[in-house]
């Protein structure tokens, strides 16, 4: 049984054997009963629960490597399985990885200007286990994809770079469009925030004091004002984190992205859009 | 659920004593690279998938002796404390870090007792401070045994440039590098024969591994080309090689990757297609290339994404 139990406080408190006892097969959902024992046995129900969600990629796919070399910088996707309509979009998406000491990576937002709910992020990996993302749609709907990822330590160890050069940079934002911009078409964008995202868990050896935690907490992105990706995330986001995402310019207009941290330090950067067929 | 055990073991209990020197069973395959320097070699393996990984050695003044890393557990410490006991009599007085890695670390409590002085970079006690809760479980896991964080020796003086120590009638000159391999790297030059521990600045054979900045390092290295050295001891791979060729294979892979990372992010594409597509350069035979590969792209990537 590979259990990372210092991550893992709410298994730890209740016991394994507890756990396992309480675990009623919940149909569609388990993979295995001892992989999901975080989810079922509480984490589901804290965030949705009574609520159905149904497990399949028919609305998304969460894509992640089997093994992550790197803990800290885990490059994982999801890619919408249906375009984004005023009549049905996919509103929510929110991300977990079981076994991580705060399992509630981030929530991430879309509305139909964003043309595809499709996002792709790095994050931190503790210990062997299931990552998932949820999504919600627009009429109340929740899928869930679930892959599972073998990494080991990502929370407590940084990613291995120069601290130093990421508080450096504290704040520098890149925003910019990865494809070319076409009028009325989805167009992918890339945001990049400087933040060395210390999550409290860097105990001081000699001192046995922790360093604080300081982390990127809020992003919202406009397109010409218009809400098109927003997110709120936690510890479990990589130093430096990224995200990419869709966004549908339906003329020339400006791409502004605000972000704020735990120390309520606020970001931002804009970007010019001038989509391809736009009549000037 | 034997491993859960060992992990919450990990925080209460204590260590195992140190060994009295009377049963001392020394390192075997120690070899002298130059009068009075002695290398226990590696072996090339993933950091807790096996033993004597790294090069590790000491150097014998007419005072006292400095070691310069100690392996990779209490075991592999005591093995070279046992070996620097049948070549001399004078007690060990440094022990130097080049730099946090377990398999390099994790052997300094052998020589945690009174006249020992431990060194290593400024930033060493935060590099090992940050990483030391992951250290632990998977030194416990490997050595199935609840290891205590008294494992950790931290070093008492710790330095940011450049530093001498006289061992008797014996300088060595302890450099404190810029980023590089990792963001902590320490250089040892024994004065007397010319002879350089370069730590994990310098691979041979065992595919270099980037936990620092690909940029520094390439420049550390590329800076380090013009220093008149006799003979250097990698890291890893063989124990004695020639300055400045031995750090061609380092830079060239260095480079190679830069260029390659480069490329692919001046393309739009992203972390995880870089990972899975950038298998070059390969101009060596590199061992475990499959293994930390894809985390030098990571690392790589992470680091050039933000130049401008």
């Amino acid at each position: 049984m590979m259990i990372n139990s210092r991550c893992n406080a709410f298994a730890a408190q209740l016991g394994c054997a507890t756990v396992l006892m309480m675990l009623a097969p919940v149909m569609g959902e388990a993979t295995t009963v001892e992989e999901d024992m975080v989810w079922t046995g509480g984490l589901r129900q804290a965030y949705f629960g009574d609520r159905p969600i149904t497990q399949s990629d028919d609305l998304i796919v969460l894509d992640a490597p089997n093994r992550a070399e790197d803990a800290a910088i885990v490059p994982i996707s999801i890619t919408a399985q249906i375009p984004q309509t005023d009549e049905r979009y996919i509103k929510t998406i929110h991300l977990f990885i079981d076994k991580n000491p705060g399992p509630l990576v981030g929530t991430f937002h879309f509305t139909p200007k964003s043309g595809r709910a499709d996002l792709a992020l790095r994050v931190r990996v503790n210990a062997y286990g299931p990552i998932r993302a949820i999504a919600e749609t627009s009429d109340g709907e929740l899928f869930m994809s679930r892959r599972f990822i073998k990494a080991t330590g990502g929370c407590s160890a940084p990613a291995g770079s120069d601290l130093d050069a990421a508080m450096a940079r504290l704040g520098k934002i890149k925003l910019r469009t990865n494809s070319v911009a076409r009028l009325a078409q989805p167009t992918a964008a890339q945001l990049m925030i400087s933040h060395p995202n210390l999550n409290g868990m860097q105990m001081d050896q000699v001192t046995h004091l922790y360093a604080p935690a300081h982390f990127v907490r809020h992003v919202k992105v406009r397109f010409d004002g218009e809400e098109i990706f927003s997110a709120e995330t936690g510890i479990g986001i990589s130093e430096n984190p990224i995200f990419r995402f869709f966004f549908v310019p339906d003329s020339e207009g400006q791409l502004t992205a605000e972000v704020t941290d735990t120390q309520g330090l606020q970001f931002r950067q804009t970007l010019q859009v001038v989509p391809v067929g736009t009549l000037r | 659920m034997l491993q859960l055990t060992f992990a919450l073991c990990a925080f209460s209990c204590r260590a195992v004593p140190v060994q009295t020197p009377e049963s001392c069973s020394p390192s075997t395959g120690v070899v002298q690279v130059a009068a009075g320097v002695y290398v226990r070699p590696g072996h090339a393996a993933v950091v807790f998938e096996g033993d004597e990984i790294a090069n590790i050695g000491f150097v014998v003044g007419d005072r006292c002796v400095a070691v310069i890393d100690t392996g990779g557990s209490l075991a592999e410490g005591q093995a070279l404390d046992c070996a620097i006991r049948e070549v001399t009599e004078r007690p060990v007085c440094y022990v130097i870090n080049t730099h946090v890695h377990p398999d390099h670390l994790l052997g300094n409590l052998a020589f945690k007792r009174p006249g020992v002085e431990f060194v290593g970079h400024a930033k060493l006690p935060r590099a090992l401070a940050m990483r030391g809760d992951t250290y632990l479980e998977r030194a416990s896991a490997y050595e199935s045994r609840a290891l205590h964080e008294s494992i950790f020796v931290f070093p008492e003086r710790t330095l940011t440039s450049v530093i001498q120590l006289d061992i008797g009638e014996r300088v060595l000159t302890v450099r404190a590098h810029k980023s590089a391999h990792t963001d902590h790297d320490i250089s040892v030059v024994d004065e007397k024969t010319k002879t350089a521990f370069l730590g994990d600045l310098v691979f041979l054979e065992h595919l270099p591994v980037i936990d620092g900045s690909i940029n520094g390092w390439i420049g550390e290295l590329e800076a380090m080309t013009s220093e008149s050295l006799a003979y250097v001891v990698p890291g890893h791979g063989p124990v004695r090689a020639l300055w400045p060729s031995a750090a061609e294979p380092t830079l060239q892979y260095l480079t190679g990757l830069r260029e390659n990372v480069r490329a692919w992010i001046a393309s739009g594409g992203d972390l995880a297609s870089a990972q899975d597509n950038i298998d070059q350069p390969r101009s060596e035979e590199w061992l475990l290339f499959d293994r930390y590969q894809r985390r030098n792209v990571g690392a790589a990537f992470a680091e050039l994404e933000w130049e401008d």
